[in-house]
């Protein structure tokens, strides 16, 4: 059950979350808060900072801490003014020409009345839309869980990269047993199913890149960040030799190709 | 066994002459009769079809299959099928799949969970996509991602707005992750459309939830509800779970949308053709249906 032992390493307890890769890659970072249309949605994380000398843009999906965190942070379930949070600092880096890091944990979108009312599925559907056609660097990473929908409304992206231990699916194992064979103990046959690893996502083109990570998360994780801001600065600076067109040309091909069928 | 015998039910011989009748005696095919689902009242089913799938007594809207809506609001003969071959493949060995796509084309009657092409409403011409519901909910994989895209694709390079109605459980778990990519490509298709300065039209039918209320369904320029269709981005039975508490009367239904301003207009069945004909009207380019020569695309 190789597939479910990632989705455990991926819902870990300890295991770094958005936060920790903002605090740690990202020099001088600056909080940007609220949607300018309802509230500031917790679960997200939004500003800007420094990537070395480059400004960037940094958005993060955050779980919590503690309880106490965990509750505030809605457990990193993010309702609509959390993805047009998001997408209101995308806009703000396009118009400054700056990169875009998306850092993604998350079991889904928030399923709720609230979220429900002010537009859950709209909200996630602009920004797909949106995203598609940003005119700077974007570039985001699966640091935990990359619950569906709620996922994807932040990786739209040039590139998607992903922790050897995150996980990325279009339903959750359990969701996926109990709609499957009206079973919830036959989860881990469905982890293995739904294809959900990094290994898997890399043969299937869906992300660019696994990122390794240290067996003990308490320690090893310096060298990690260390890794990833290197790469993501030559990532960046690549991207930003292209024009914009040729950004969104990139991106819309990247996404054309996706899915197999018989003509 | 006195008291036991109080709570049996009787048996007589007439009861078992009823139940001999039911089974037994020629009755009305199902094909030709049926009944609706609210009032129980017994119904032709050519009387209807002729009403829009409403039914005459209790308004009650039985759904409609992707032949019925384009036959609908189409003007006759006018609609041309584009990509009717594309076929779903079982990228991810999931278990099951092939039986159940099997099964969906037996149901349907069509190859995949979208029909696509282009039509003439009252004479202006528009593309137009319809899911189809007895096809796995007209859950998108794939098919129905590759499908739509192309049609988005194709209205952007001859100037043609986009007409969708959308029916759908959402993203077809079998697919695992390219399902969930479908979402990003039609919304990148739709988006270049919609830049290129076309009209896209989506009028939600009952249910529309899922990856597809949270993709195309929810990016149109105007956005139609058909009445009391359930629209929203998680099922009630998923919210339920997660509040821990049962859900309002009449949420998540398209009169509870357009009370909170996601919807522009909830629209009769029998109203849908006109008032899709007044919008394209409005929306008329000069150039529509003139390949544009710039292969930007």
């Amino acid at each position: 059950m190789e597939a479910y032992k990632r989705v455990e390493a991926a819902r870990a307890k300890g295991r770094p979350s958005g936060k920790d890769f903002i605090e740690n890659m990202i020099d001088g970072f600056v909080e940007l808060h609220g949607d300018r249309r309802f509230a500031d949605d917790k679960a997200v994380i939004a500003g800007v900072g420094w990537l070395n000398d480059m400004p960037i843009t940094a958005i993060a999906i955050e779980r919590g801490k503690d309880t106490k965190d965990k509750v505030l942070r809605n457990f990193g379930c993010a309702h609509p003014e959390g993805y047009r949070k998001a997408l209101r600092q995308m806009k703000l880096a396009e118009k400054f020409h700056r990169p875009i890091v998306c850092f993604i944990d998350t079991s889904g979108a928030y399923c709720g009345i609230e979220a429900e009312e002010r537009g859950q599925a709209q909200a996630i559907a602009e920004n797909l839309m949106e995203m598609m056609t940003l005119k700077t660097p974007v570039i985001s990473i699966l640091i935990g869980e990359g619950g569906s929908g709620g996922a994807l409304g932040l990786a739209v992206s040039d590139e998607v990269w992903m922790m050897e231990n995150a996980v990325y699916s279009v339903i959750s194992p359990e969701g996926c047993a109990t709609i499957l064979w009206k079973d919830s103990s036959k989860t881990k046959e469905a982890a293995e199913c739904l294809k959900l690893t990094a290994q898997e996502l890399l043969k299937l083109k869906v992300v660019e890149r696994i990122v390794r990570e240290p067996q003990d998360y308490k320690k090893g994780f310096e060298k990690v960040y260390q890794r990833l801001s290197k790469d993501l600065y030559s990532a960046f600076s690549q991207g930003q030799r292209l024009s914009g067109e040729e950004l969104i040309q990139r991106r819309y091909r990247r996404f054309r190709k996706m899915g197999q069928f018989l003509e | 066994m006195l008291s036991k015998k109080l709570f049996q039910r009787p048996k007589n011989d007439l009861e078992n002459y009823e139940r001999a009748v039911k089974e037994g005696c020629p009755s009305v095919p199902d094909e030709l009769c049926m009944s609706c689902p609210k009032c129980k009242n017994i119904l032709f089913v050519s009387q209807l079809s002729e009403a829009y799938g409403i039914c005459p007594k209790c308004g009650h809207l039985f759904r409609m299959n992707a032949r019925q809506r384009i036959s609908m609001i189409a003007d006759e003969d006018s609609f041309v099928e584009h990509d009717a071959q594309l076929r779903s493949i079982n990228l991810l060995d999931f278990p099951g799949y092939e039986n159940k796509l099997k099964h969906a084309a037996l149901d349907s009657g069509e190859k995949e969970g979208v029909v696509c092409g282009e039509c003439t409403i009252s004479s202006y011409r528009t593309c137009l996509f319809v899911m189809e519901p007895n096809f796995m909910m007209g859950s998108m994989g794939a098919v129905v991602g590759e499908k739509i895209t192309r049609l988005f694709e194709y209205a952007a390079r001859y100037d043609l707005p986009v007409i969708g109605y959308t029916v759908s459980g959402g993203a077809r778990m079998q697919e695992g992750i390219m399902s969930l990519m479908q979402m990003a490509k039609t919304s990148g298709a739709v988006k270049r459309h919609s830049d290129a300065g076309n009209l896209y039209i989506t009028v939600l039918t009952d249910p529309t939830t899922g990856g597809v209320s949270a993709s195309f369904a929810m990016q149109g320029d105007i956005i139609l509800a058909e009445p009391k269709a359930l629209i929203g981005f998680a099922g009630p039975r998923v919210i339920e779970q997660t509040i821990r508490q049962k859900l309002p009367e009449g949420f998540q239904r398209a009169e509870f949308l357009l009370e909170k301003g996601f919807v522009d207009a909830v629209v009769e069945r029998q109203e849908q053709k006109e008032y899709l004909a007044q919008l394209l009207a409005l929306h008329c380019k000069k150039t529509a249906g003139e390949e544009k020569q710039d292969g930007s695309l």
